[in-house]
């Protein structure tokens, strides 16, 4: 697998917002049929990151490479599920129609019947399983329906990177589940490269190939194994940090300060004595 | 019937009237999928220091009515209008700043020239008293906005859905955004001149803000929202009409009737949309209840 080029290739990537650094020197490649987690907490630069990915930021240095190309010029081959868009009960668009503008949205004139188009959005339809719901307006779903029609959005064009931010945030631990089998799912099925970001990378472990762990912009790549260990995120981090393992569980969490921790014994053995 | 229909006055109004319908419930879905419901309300009002102007300098009323619409659409776009409170506060500065245009105009109007009147027909509209000669225009206005709308249909709802995913698509949600404004100001423009700049939110956002709750595509929306503004303005004027010899020889605005029965088709659609999920709702329990053993 590794010997084919890599779908996303990013390099020494900066970028700025407002004046300050928000990504610092982010490399990372993911090569097709890998699905590849973004693990950061809130602030650490995943939305950024990906927003650049898609060409929406532009970086101050590095370079971002989909498919061989620069990423603007290769939109086609990427799909983005977007964190959480609302929609308004009131909206007069159904799951089908959401997701045909997947597909011609950027089309002028009116959108006829075209029994192609029809195929490709029941396609997608089904791939995400939300056939039951594909009559009912977007605004009336519940979120993890709501998510699946997003996806059916990006799916349509048949991209060959799906991009999702958060999926995972605001989803119930059933949906979650049935969110990473759906992703499992379409890496099998139709050979897709899949890039997700998420808080807590336990959800994702059984289905990761690589991932990508950013600590207030700067980042650590590879798989769970190379990338989770106390003596890598410890140096992210720049304080130390322990990794304890859990039923298959995973929990980062940092080291109290030597100093603290003799106060606190003496502390004990004064009340014990 | 016969004496309603043959009338010169009628006629144009219907005609004017009509037009106005269309338009504006064509643009009030798209104005209210964007949320976009302060802004339209905001460039009707603003618009009527057109309306003045016009009476001021001789022009025609379309054009002074079209003219501020468009000024005050790039106004408002060019004061920077990314977050939802920002776009607030400049639709906001930008209709102070259009009214008190109006207020200017319209005392210029009384002092200057010999036109009474003129405050009422421009902020509230006399459908009955427009000249034959904005029939014209107003078709073609309808055209325009047709044309384009039909033009960039999937764009523009794809923008409404979400600016990100239409960036995505290669649309781009500034100059939607921009186009959207401008066909806002035609409509607006016509709809001023049928039931005043004031009274024009009413049909901009009622029909449409009925429709969506009846529709589940936004095609359907546009249908529903068409039905309701026609059927409003025709009733309305007919109403009028027939409402000289209700009050005896006192008729009443065409521009009160019309509002009133925009307003009552909401309130119908609302009931109506929310005994229609009731319904369902209670459907869906019996089914359950019945598949249970």
């Amino acid at each position: 697998m590794t010997n084919q080029s890599p779908i996303l290739a990013v390099a020494d990537l900066s970028v700025d917002l407002g004046g300050r650094s928000i990504l610092r020197d982010v490399s990372f490649d993911l090569y097709p049929g890998q699905l590849c987690a973004l693990i950061g907490e809130n602030g650490a630069g995943k939305t950024t990151l990906l927003r650049t990915l898609l060409g929406l930021i532009t970086q101050r240095a590095g370079t971002v490479r989909i498919g061989a190309a620069p990423a603007r010029e290769h939109r086609e081959l990427v799909g983005y599920v977007p964190q959480k868009i609302n929609f308004d009960p009131d909206l007069p668009l159904r799951t089908r129609d959401l997701v045909r503008l997947g597909l011609d949205g950027q089309r002028l004139g009116l959108p006829f019947f075209d029994g192609r188009t029809r195929y490709a959005v029941d396609q997608a339809l089904q791939a995400v399983g939300a056939e039951d719901f594909a009559d009912q307006r977007v605004g009336e779903l519940s979120g993890g329906q709501q998510q699946r029609a997003v996806i059916a959005h990006a799916l349509v064009r048949k991209p060959r990177l799906l991009i999702l931010d958060e999926p995972l945030a605001n989803l119930d631990f059933g949906s979650a589940n049935a969110l990473v089998d759906l992703l499992g799912r379409l890496i099998v099925q139709q050979q897709m490269t899949v890039l997700v970001t998420a808080h807590d990378m336990n959800p994702l472990i059984p289905v990761m190939d690589r991932l990508v762990y950013l600590v207030d912009g700067r980042a650590a790549t590879g798989t769970v194994a190379e990338v989770v260990q106390a003596e890598v995120l410890s140096k992210l981090y720049g304080y130390p940090v322990s990794v304890l393992h859990h039923g298959g569980r995973i929990l980062v969490l940092p080291d109290a300060p030597e100093n603290a921790d003799v106060a606190n014994m003496n502390r004990c053995a004064g009340h014990g004595a | 019937m016969f004496a309603f229909l043959s009338s010169q006055p009628v006629q144009t109004a219907l005609i004017v009237g009509s037009c106005a319908a269309l338009i504006s419930a064509l643009i009030g879905v798209f104005t209210v999928l964007r949320g976009n419901a302060f802004a339209g309300h905001a460039l009707a009002d603003v618009s009527s220091a057109g309306g003045a102007a016009s009476f001021l300098w001789g022009i025609s009323p379309l054009l002074g009515f079209l003219g501020m619409a468009w000024i005050a659409a790039f106004g408002m776009e060019f004061l920077g209008v990314r977050k939802a409170r920002e776009r607030d506060l400049a639709t906001g500065i930008v209709l102070g700043a259009g009214l008190g245009l109006s207020a200017l105009f319209l005392y210029l109007d009384v002092t200057t020239t010999s036109t009474t009147g003129a405050a009422v027909s421009v902020m509230f509209g006399s459908l009955f008293a427009i000249s034959q000669g904005l029939i014209w225009p107003a078709i073609l206005a309808v055209l325009a906005v047709f044309l384009l709308v039909g033009l960039f249909y999937r764009p523009l709802i794809l923008t409404a859905v979400d600016p990100d995913l239409a960036t995505l698509r290669g649309v781009s949600p500034r100059w939607m955004g921009l186009l959207q404004l401008l066909v806002l100001g035609l409509a607006v423009a016509v709809c001023a001149l049928a039931i005043g700049a004031v009274l024009a939110t009413a049909l901009l956002i009622g029909p449409a803000g009925a429709a969506i709750r009846l529709s589940r595509r936004p095609a359907q929306a546009i249908f529903w929202a068409m039905l309701v503004a026609l059927t409003a303005v025709w009733l309305g004027i007919w109403m009028a009409y027939e409402s000289y010899y209700w009050f005896s020889g006192n008729a009443w605005p065409v521009s009160f009737f019309v509002v009133a029965l925009i307003f009552l088709f909401y309130l119908l659609a609302m009931f109506g949309s929310s005994w229609h999920q009731k319904y369902q709702r209670r459907s869906i329990a019996s089914l359950r209840r019945l598949q249970e053993p």
